[in-house]
């Protein structure tokens, strides 16, 4: 009787762990190095990181994606206009002024956000507006640029702004703004502090493109979209709570946390489900259930203990 | 002459086969990959900005021929029923593709949130147009025609509030077209019967000399 025997791979034909690891960054590098794809900056360079803590499973959302359905207002208000827009703005050089309620103000400069000890985040991003994507950013935990400065006791809450050039950002000049500038965002300082807060300074293995807020942005994964500051000026330590652009402009639709949370609908759409951008075809969208604080609920869900989420939304 | 009316009948049809280019347009965009991001939604608000350009557009053929002696009416029919599918293309598409028909999600919608509700209602009182917009019944209906297509104003309006309230910020496009709405439903309400009697009296003056 014949026996059938398992084929035993060449040990040359074993993909090395390295190469498996790396599987990701080269995906990246194959999706980056599409030509097609505009108002990504030619200039983009590799950013050195390694992996870190709190990375998806998921699939990331394309890079095409990542880089051409944007919120960036100061570009235009259209998804693809942030892609289409961008071009002229200059990220480089850039500084970070942070001061306020600390002990040692200190104002950074691109190398030195980029000296940080930079991780690679495979994040959830879920937008205000019903859709999500899976991002593989490249940045460092917010904390450690707070260590740097050391915020004084009286310091409740960080308050962030984007940078002003409206000679660079379509958006910010002509007849209709539809936002004050600067855009303005806030966070608790224990949110701040939270090992999952991070400032980006890269996505897919090189640096932020302009659209995705070029040089460098916060992302908090449990909160929508919005509060992911971008092309970051200043950080100043408050003690008053502040109020976020978009809370400003219309407080009943957007609130200072912003937890993203699918019991508490927006008043014009419902926040129970969202679309994963790239799933499904165009005749059958990936919709599936929003997670409360985007499926991070284990890590930051004790930080709200005793709140009202749904008046604090 | 036979030619001309030919050309004529030919031209209607072509309205209708140039009309419906960016709905089909879009629609290939979208299935083959080439709208990034949630392609079902830019789709689903291109087909809505194109109903509202096309009622706009029929609502303006009065206008038009009434101050500059531009008789457009014979597209008029092709140009409403245009709006009237792109409409319901522009529904079935937030019912089929985006809700994949959640009924529970999409009533709760219409019920509850206002930009929604008023987007449906335009979206039913265009239905009644839409079924009496042959030539039976317009014959059928005589005068009572034209008190039911009035309706039209009041849909353009709704129309295009329901794209202002829907947008998160005010941006050039749906103003704009409110204010057109809004210039269209003034002309009709307020300056259409002077501009009807000054052309009359002076097309009296000149027949008397």
């Amino acid at each position: 009787m014949a026996v059938y025997r398992y084929p035993s791979p060449l040990g040359s034909e074993i993909t090395s762990e390295g190469a498996y690891l790396n599987r990701r960054s080269l995906i990246a590098g194959a999706l980056a190095s599409i030509p097609l794809l505009h108002g990504v900056e030619a200039s983009a360079e590799t950013l050195k990181s390694k992996p870190g803590p709190f990375s998806t499973d998921e699939t990331p959302t394309s890079f095409m994606d990542v880089t051409n359905y944007n919120n960036f207002y100061e570009f235009g208000s259209g998804k693809s206009d942030p892609a289409s827009n961008s071009g002229d703005f200059r990220p480089e050089p850039w500084t970070l002024e942070v001061g306020g309620l600390v002990a040692k103000p200190k104002t950074f400069d691109l190398d030195e956000l980029r000296g940080f000890d930079l991780e690679d985040r495979l994040y959830r991003m879920r937008c205000v507006e019903a859709w999500s994507m899976v991002i593989p950013w490249i940045g460092f935990p917010l904390s450690a640029l707070l260590d740097q400065v050391e915020p004084l006791g009286s310091a409740k809450y960080v308050a962030f702004e984007t940078v002003v050039r409206p000679e660079e950002m379509g958006g910010q000049r002509g007849l209709f703004q539809p936002l004050p500038w600067p855009y303005v965002e806030g966070l608790r300082l224990d949110e701040a502090r939270h090992p999952l807060a991070i400032l980006a300074v890269g996505l897919y293995g090189q640096t932020l493109p302009n659209q995705n807020g070029a040089p460098v942005r916060l992302v908090v994964p449990w909160k929508y979209g919005f509060k992911g500051i971008k092309s970051i000026v200043k950080m100043t330590l408050v003690e008053e709570q502040p109020v976020s652009s978009w809370e400003r402009l219309q407080p009943s639709e957007y609130g200072f946390y912003a937890n993203v949370n699918p019991a508490v609908d927006h008043p014009r759409w419902s926040q129970a489900t969202e679309i994963r951008i790239g799933e499904g075809g165009f005749l059958s969208p990936g919709r599936r259930e929003t997670l409360p604080f985007n499926g991070y609920a284990e890590q930051v869900a004790s930080i709200y203990d005793g709140m009202d989420l749904a008046a604090n939304y | 002459m036979i030619a001309s009316r030919v050309w004529r009948s030919a031209s209607v049809w072509l309205v209708y086969v140039v009309g419906f280019v960016p709905a089909a347009w879009y629609f290939y965009l979208g299935a083959t990959g080439q709208i990034p991001g949630n392609a079902v939604k830019v789709f689903e608000h291109l087909l809505g900005v194109w109903a509202l350009r096309f009622l706009l557009v029929t609502l303006a053929v009065t206008p038009i021929r009434d101050l500059f002696g531009i008789n457009l009416i014979r597209y008029r029919r092709a140009l409403g029923l245009l709006a009237f599918w792109y409409v319901v293309m522009h529904f079935s598409t937030y019912m089929i593709l985006d809700q994949a028909l959640n009924f529970q999600v999409i009533v709760n919608d219409i019920a509850k949130r206002p930009f929604i509700t008023i987007g449906m209602a335009s979206f039913a009182l265009l239905i009644p147009l839409a079924i009496t917009s042959n030539s039976w019944s317009i014959r059928k209906l005589g005068s009572r025609w034209n008190s039911l297509h009035k309706l039209s104003y009041v849909i353009i309006l709704g129309g295009a509030l329901h794209y202002l309230m829907a947008v998160r910020v005010i941006t050039p496009e749906p103003a704009i077209y409110m204010a057109i709405a809004a210039v269209l439903v003034g002309y009709r309400l307020f300056f259409r019967s002077r501009v009807l009697a000054w052309r009359k009296q002076r097309r009296a003056v000149a027949m008397a000399r």
